[in-house]
């Protein structure tokens, strides 16, 4: 396999090992003297060697799930590959934008990313779209109608849910949209499954010609596991042959489709029985549970002896394979994150079942919870001591009370401080949206009142100012209202609400924090940056001309970091009675990574206003009474100077 | 099974340490899994990230109480993650402050006696200034190396292993002074740890 090889040899990601993996190859062990290590063991290799066929190229790596996805995309032969980014989604386009031969791209939304991916599989290129779960639901009206049209090459849809909200708005369930839509749904467990999981979903998309949804959780996607794989891409390269009747929804032709898709649906049911990852894990005879995807580790960790069937294929539902697991136990046990999803269905076939009476359906689970959730009601059960759930000693601390929470908080020097300071001070109505930004609702700026979804920001700000308009009781707030979102929030969502905006003579003003990336997720280009994920320059999205052209009057460009001259742009927009925007424009601290200047309190000058704190800037502490910087924290924004009245911050240069 | 627990707050690196931790036990020899943290909780926020080691490993995440090594890279945040060590188990702790943001407002008061209590509470205690030892090493930014150090002081990884790991992941530009950093955690812990 010399090309794989070179492929591998070639790659930018590393941890490439030929001829097997497991063992240490001699590495440099002149340089571990070298640098003065002591050489205290020698031993190569370990417990975990497997053995590999001699002269192939074989990777062995600790992948997340995310990057795991993506490997098993590329060597399925994903050609053609989409995404918003999302936590916990985004690296999965990430990592495939580094292989070489697929085509990927940031699209502007989900939707659109869908929108794409549908016309790639039929274009007949294997496709993955890649979202967060609440990305689905943008998608959604392109994934309802597509299983109707179904693919020609594989498209296969890989969701990545956040059970606990670890960095999202909801923890929704995304197995219902597998349901609603009539279209299989696998789970994988870990990176491994991952890996081999997308290859089968694709596969199982071109044979039952059905988009195909893979879910993730934030604990599949952002654990690592060890994933040993060959270095191979498969060709998928599909003939496009126009077929109207079955690709052009009109209805007479949806009609015809349905009962297609109804069919396949019993087709796939019956796939799901032989399926390689649905398993049934025999050990006793009197305790048997049900699960999927990362809960399944929790199961056999919290409850190692326990019978398991663990589903791989979710939906449809294998139902043989469950009533002959069944019918070993008096009742089945499910463990499952978030809603019920699999105990609705074991509960409809008649089984005897327990989950959610006992396991809670928010939050996510672990070992520990699984097993404090379960222990007892087995035990009742069955007569199994605690179901076999050790419960694990704890240390004994008696804390001081409880500690202070640490929420996260915009960095020093982060531009969205200067710009939401100012909103507060100026104690408007901010209707806001998804982004680092959205950090401000904290304390101490606490310059937020209300925030949903993607490009929200702008639609709702248009709704409060309809009612505030014809209302009695608010009418004080009437001309208060503004909405704020991000660049690449705006893009994604929040230029229709500006077309309503215009359109309907809305007074309000929009502001973009226009920092210069999609900072939230890590830095991903988008259409207003001028680069493209695949690293090529483009044509940059002229935030202006494109405002101007919808038809908002005034358009002006503010720097975040100059409080003052944004509080008078502020003080002009807000409240004239025509639609604004204001670009508060500066790149992200984190991005540029320069700093113009460094501060310093000069103690003698400090009257211990407090003022500076009012920004909420981690660099800024309260030392006794005075201010003091943090010189390693201080990325130089000059916005803690620009607020002290007795002058005491000033740049460090200036004070030698 | 071996676990570990990195706690610090977003920015300090400990979301690398784990992943270099954990490709070091795979180059080991061993099944490995960990957890990570990305996004929101990034922003300066508490991260906690785990590596857990052994033959086979089912959960990525680590039952309270089961933690055989709790790293942490600030003091709060060692406490906040305590629940996690077994009885017995061992703490090394970065004897650094860094105060949140309620406390940097007068909202909350931070937990002076943090480091008596991660103390009292470990099997064993590995008290480190991270930070001046990753500046004597030539890198302010290699705290976490120091942290890795130490804990190597307590692993039986080959040191072959550990320095792959370190060349891998760390830019080169950084990489000998991550390198003495890495060093002078282990001397540290060596010391202290009676090795």
């Amino acid at each position: 396999m010399p090309e794989a090889g070179r492929k591998a040899k070639g790659n930018p990601v590393s941890g490439v090992e030929e001829n097997g993996g497991g063992g240490l190859k001699g590495t440099g062990s002149g340089t571990v003297e070298g640098i003065g290590l002591p050489r205290k063991f020698e031993s190569h290799g370990g417990n975990g060697s497997k053995e590999v066929p001699v002269r192939s190229v074989r990777r062995r790596e600790l992948l997340s799930g995310n990057e795991a996805v993506a490997r098993g995309a590329y060597a399925a032969g994903v050609r053609v590959a989409c995404a918003y980014p999302g936590t916990p989604s985004t690296e999965i386009l990430e990592e495939l934008s580094r292989l070489p031969g697929v085509y990927c791209e940031w699209s502007p939304n989900e939707k659109v990313a869908l929108e794409v991916g549908i016309g790639a599989c039929l274009g007949g290129a294997r496709t993955l779209v890649a979202m967060k779960h609440v990305g689905l639901n943008v998608a959604a009206d392109p994934w309802m109608t597509l299983p109707y049209i179904g693919v020609n090459a594989g498209l296969v849809l890989v969701v990545a849910d956040d059970p606990g909200m670890h960095s999202s708005q909801n923890e929704q369930d995304s197995r219902y949209y597998a349901r609603m839509a009539g279209v299989p749904l696998l789970e994988p467990s870990d990176s491994l499954e991952a890996y081999r999981m997308v290859g089968a979903a694709l596969e199982l998309s071109e044979r039952y010609d059905t988009p195909v949804l893979l879910r993730l959780e934030t604990r599949v996607s952002h654990s690592r596991s060890v994933v040993e794989y060959d270095e191979e891409r498969m060709e998928v390269d599909l003939p496009y042959r126009k077929d109207a009747a079955k690709r052009v929804m009109i209805p007479g032709h949806a009609r015809l489709r349905h009962p297609v898709l109804l069919r396949r649906l019993e087709e796939l049911a019956r796939e799901a029985e032989s399926f390689p990852f649905n398993r049934v894990e025999m050990r006793s005879d009197r305790v048997g549970i049900v699960t999927s995807g990362v809960c399944y580790h929790y199961v056999r960790e919290a409850f190692p002896q326990a019978s398991v069937l663990k589903l791989g294929f979710v939906h449809p539902l294998p139902e043989r394979t469950v009533r002959d697991f069944a019918s070993h136990f008096r009742r089945l046990y499910v463990v499952e994150e978030l809603e019920p999803f699999l105990e609705e269905s074991l509960k409809a076939m008649g089984l005897d079942v327990m989950g959610k009476a006992r396991i809670p359906r928010d939050g996510e689970l672990d070992p520990d919870r699984v097993g404090r959730c379960l222990a007892e009601i087995i035990e009742v059960d069955t007569g199994v001591k605690g179901g076999g759930w050790e419960k694990p000693e704890l240390i004994t601390v008696s804390l001081p009370g409880e500690l202070p929470a640490r929420p996260p908080v915009m960095c020093p020097g982060c531009p969205h401080r200067g710009l939401f300071y100012v909103l507060s001070r100026l104690k408007l109505v901010v209707s806001s949206d998804i982004g680092c930004y959205t950090l401000s609702v904290l304390p101490p700026i606490e310059g937020i009142d209300c925030q949903v979804c993607m490009g929200a920001g702008v639609g709702m700000a248009l709704g409060l100012e309809k009612a505030f308009s014809g209302s009695r009781v608010n009418a004080d707030l009437r001309g208060r209202v503004v909405g704020a979102l991000g660049d690449s929030t705006f893009i994604h969502g929040g230029i229709t609400g500006l077309i309503d905006m215009v359109y309907n003579r809305t007074p309000c003003t929009i502001i973009i924090l226009d920092n210069r990336t999609t900072a939230m997720t890590g830095f991903q280009d988008h259409p207003g940056t001028g680069r493209t994920l695949m690293g090529e320059s483009t044509h940059a999205l002229d935030l202006e001309a494109l405002c101007r052209a919808i038809g908002v009057d005034s358009v002006r460009v503010v720097d975040p970091w100059d409080l003052k001259a944004t509080e008078e742009v502020l003080r002009e927009e807000v409240g004239s009675d025509r639609t604004s925007v204001v670009i508060s424009r500066r790149a992200c601290t984190l991005m540029t990574r320069s700093r113009p200047a460094v501060f310093r309190v000069v103690d003698e000058e400090c009257t211990g206003c407090r003022r500076c704190l009012r920004l909420g800037c981690p660099a800024i502490v309260l030392r006794g009474d005075k201010a003091w910087v943090d010189e390693d924290l201080c990325a130089g924004c000059s916005m803690c100077a620009q607020l002290c009245r007795p002058g005491a911050l000033r740049e460090v240069g200036d004070l030698d | 099974m071996t676990d570990v627990i990195l706690a610090g707050v977003g920015g300090q690196g400990n979301v690398l340490s784990a992943r270099i931790l954990a490709e070091t036990a795979m180059r080991a020899g061993y099944s490995v899994k960990t957890s990570e943290v990305h996004g929101m909780a990034q922003r300066g926020g508490s991260v906690v990230c785990m590596v857990r080691w052994e033959r086979e490993v089912y959960s990525p995440l680590i039952p309270r109480g089961r933690a055989d090594f709790l790293l942490a890279y600030e003091l709060l945040e060692g406490l906040r993650f305590l629940e996690y060590l077994r009885p017995g188990g061992t703490v090394l702790v970065n004897e650094y402050r860094l105060d949140p943001l309620p406390v940097l407002r007068g909202d909350a008061a931070y937990p002076e006696e943090s480091l008596e209590l991660l103390r009292e509470a470990a099997g064993n205690c590995v008290v480190l200034r991270a930070r001046d030892l990753a500046t004597e090493a030539g890198s302010t930014r290699a705290v976490g190396t120091v942290m890795l150090g130490a804990l190597s002081a307590f692993l039986e990884f080959p040191d072959n292993a550990w320095e792959e790991s370190l060349r891998e992941r760390v830019p080169p530009k950084a990489l000998e002074a991550n390198l003495r950093a890495f060093v002078l955690g282990r001397k540290a812990a060596g010391e202290r740890s009676g090795r």
